[in-house]
């Protein structure tokens, strides 16, 4: 029993890992700019589609077709060279098949750009207006994004494979002194949350340790003071606007192998994201790791078949169930402060 | 004039049902004049006026009304399923079931508000939706979408007549297809509209706007607010209810998706679009959302290249393609550029712009800016 709970345990680390991130990032928006960002998911979309984009443009290829060599059908053999693979040889097939953690190298620069160019070109007209009204722009964007994204590579789903190496499970008892194979983890899972694991960690390291990190924190704590300290806090929380995309962003490269990405996936994340920065606390960043991790593993739990013999489709409401008792029972959230979005 | 309607009142439910009847005539430029397009029209008029009577009067933001929408739907397609195709006993207990869904999610969700209750009410239509694909669907039929069958029993219909032919919904016989069919939503838009056009003018009404404008000091001066609230809420969810109703009487399919928060987003896009909190605002933004989607999305390469024919080629197989991620499958992403640009400069929506519009030439004509606010709330309407 007990190792049947804990590989339910492992089984809803990978989801609560994304949805942490996301709430992470979503969190850091609404503490620093005070800007409720429905547009955050597209964030994470766009994120899956740049790994897409660096896989394509990895696989490359020139085809050449070979009048004399005809296929059994009698059309001519199309001889398909991979460009990076004639540039490189055997190192440019390591580049194709480590695609997706490569393409964080694309993604990172990409999403700060994105990040800061949303926040100077929209978000930051939005400051002083009501949340529902920035609800509703950042809501119109999704639309906008999720839809450009659908113009670009379609509607349907794209696979993203995982590194060769990366693919097999790994054998979680084993290292815990089990017997061998009673629990056993796909490996790209666990890579998931120890990627997941660093970039809070940085992300916390970052606002805890360093001279911006502490001017980041001051501003949210006081940002008119911090203005009269003389401190450029505005770009401080648009460079902040930036982080919270690229981590956004990279949430959606590691988990394209996990989820084939298309143009809802955003959305769908953004959803359950919003409960879950809500069940944690508005504002809270520790609140909204702790309840994105909850949350993923209770909806894990919820989907065992032991527990949706006793309550049928509990799998499918759990997260949205959790969100009504917890803001019934504490209204702040988990961890929510006093005062905010109390208005 | 009476107590019952001022005159301008009475004006505007005039004019306005004269446009809801005159429709089929007044959309025929447009080419919007066949009565499937009419008839969401109103469906969705009534759908968005009732949506306004929560967020335009009272303030909640509410991200989950497509799933009162889906449960009248439901409820209707039950009640055509059991007891008989006549319309009106659908409607009736589609509205009843809606309210009552209504009173459960409004009750919980209305202890909070702002954001919280926008999560809340997002929640509890997710919840619908999920278990009206998963565990429901003996009652829902999952993703097929639950329809009507011949050997349904229609206890009410088999004392009457014996069935006959394809079951289609009817009001005392006569078929609802059509034109019959939009006029029967027309009335129900219009009984709406005045609904709506009553509450915004009564205590009642007055007492939601001051919730809007200030909750906090209404609880001060000694009102219990949560009555209010609640009672806004099951209006407009049971309005919504009345809207997924007459959806299955004129399409007799109900399925799970009209209560995805898509669906209520849509709602959302329509009020704001209009104007939010103005009477006729809501019923403009869900014609023209509804317009856009059935002109945009009938659009295809060959009427952009027809469009466009005053253009070189070259130039215009390049406008052609640029323009063609905007129209057919692509045209949400007009209608969310759309929306952004709405929400950035014209956050009333079309109903402020006509005030502004309408104050410049009053302030034109008379000169005086007394004038021009006098010529602006009277456009408000």
């Amino acid at each position: 029993m007990f190792e049947v709970l804990f590989l339910q345990f492992l089984n809803g680390l990978d989801k609560g890992s994304a949805y942490a991130l996301i709430a992470l990032g979503l969190t850091l928006v609404f503490g620093t700019l005070g800007v409720v960002n429905f547009a955050h998911g597209a964030l994470f979309m766009i994120g899956a589609f740049c790994a897409v984009t660096f896989r394509q443009l990895l696989t490359l290829e020139t085809v050449t077709v070979d009048p004399n060599n005809l296929s059994p059908w009698g059309t001519p053999v199309e001889i398909r060279a991979p460009l990076v693979q004639a540039w490189f040889g055997d190192f440019g097939a390591i580049l194709v098949n480590y695609s997706v953690p490569l393409s964080l190298l694309l993604a990172i620069p990409v999403m700060l750009l994105i990040g800061i160019g949303m926040e100077r070109g929209l978000i930051k007209y939005f400051y002083k207006r009501p949340h529902a009204e920035q609800i509703l722009v950042t809501f119109g964007l999704a639309i906008v994004l999720g839809e450009i994204i659908k113009a670009i590579f379609g509607p349907n789903p794209i696979p993203q494979p995982m590194p060769t190496d990366l693919r097999g499970a790994a054998d979680i008892g084993a290292w815990l002194g089990m017997a061998p194979g009673v629990i056993t983890y796909p490996l790209w899972r666990l890579v998931y949350f120890l990627f997941s694991a660093g970039i809070i960690a940085a992300v916390f390291a970052f606002l805890q340790f360093t001279t911006f990190g502490m001017v980041v924190r001051a501003g949210m704590a006081d940002r008119e003071t911090v203005g009269i300290l003389g401190i450029n806090i505005d770009r401080r929380f648009t460079i902040m606007f930036g982080i919270a995309a690229v981590v956004a962003g990279m949430a959606g490269v590691m988990y394209t192998p996990l989820l084939p990405p298309n143009y809802t996936i955003g959305m769908d994340f953004l959803v359950i994201s919003f409960v879950v920065v809500v069940v944690g606390g508005m504002g809270s960043l520790p609140g909204a790791i702790a309840s994105g991790f909850l949350l993923g593993i209770l909806q894990s739990f919820a989907s065992m078949t032991q527990v949706k013999a006793i309550f049928p489709g509990i799998d499918q409401i759990i997260i949205y169930l959790v969100a009504v008792i917890i803001l019934l029972v504490r209204p702040r959230g988990l961890l929510g402060r006093r005062g905010v979005m109390e208005t | 004039m009476s107590n019952f309607m001022s005159r301008k009142d009475l004006t505007l439910f005039l004019g306005f049902a004269a446009v809801v009847l005159l429709l089929p005539i007044l959309a025929t430029p447009f080419g919007a004049a066949y009565p499937d397009l009419l008839q969401r029209f109103m469906i969705f008029g009534i759908f968005a006026v009732g949506f306004n009577i929560l967020f335009g009067l009272t303030g909640y933001l509410s991200f989950g009304h497509a799933a009162f929408f889906g449960v009248g739907s439901y409820a209707a397609m039950w009640s055509f399923k059991l007891l008989s195709l006549n319309a009106i006993p659908a409607i009736l207990f589609a509205v009843v079931m809606s309210g009552l869904f209504a009173v459960a999610v409004g009750y919980v969700s209305l202890r909070r508000s702002g954001i919280y209750f926008s999560i809340l009410t997002l929640a509890f239509a997710q919840m619908s939706y999920n278990l009206a694909y998963s565990v429901l669907t003996p009652i829902t039929n999952g993703e097929t979408g639950l329809r009507m069958t011949l050997s349904d029993p229609r206890v009410i219909d088999g004392l009457f007549t014996s069935a006959s032919g394809a079951p289609v919904p009817s009001l005392f016989g006569m078929s609802l297809s059509g034109w019959n069919g939009f006029y029967f939503t027309a009335i129900f838009l219009l009984a709406t509209f005045f609904l709506s056009m009553r509450i915004s003018n009564s205590p009642f009404g007055m007492m939601l706007k001051g919730i809007k404008s200030n909750q906090n000091r209404m609880n001060y001066t000694g009102f219990n607010t949560r009555p209010y609230t609640l009672t806004a809420f099951i209006i407009s969810g049971m309005l919504a209810g009345l809207a997924g109703s007459l959806l299955v009487v004129t399409d007799p399919l109900a399925g799970a998706e009209r209560m995805q928060w898509t669906a209520s987003g849509e709602v959302v896009l329509m009020t704001i679009l209009g104007g939010v909190g103005t009477l006729v605002g809501p019923v403009i933004g869900a014609w023209l959302i509804k317009y856009f989607e059935n002109i945009f999305s009938s659009f295809n390469d060959n009427v952009l290249n027809n469009f466009y024919s005053f253009l070189p080629d070259g130039l215009r197989e390049v406008v052609v393609a640029v323009s063609g991620k905007f129209v057919g499958e692509g045209w949400h992403l007009s209608l969310g550029l759309l929306f952004v640009l709405i929400v950035v400069f014209l956050p009333g929506g079309i109903m402020e712009g006509v005030r502004r519009i309408g104050a410049r030439f009053g302030h034109m004509r008379k000169g005086s800016k007394s004038s021009a606010r006098v010529g602006a709330t009277a456009a408000v309407g």
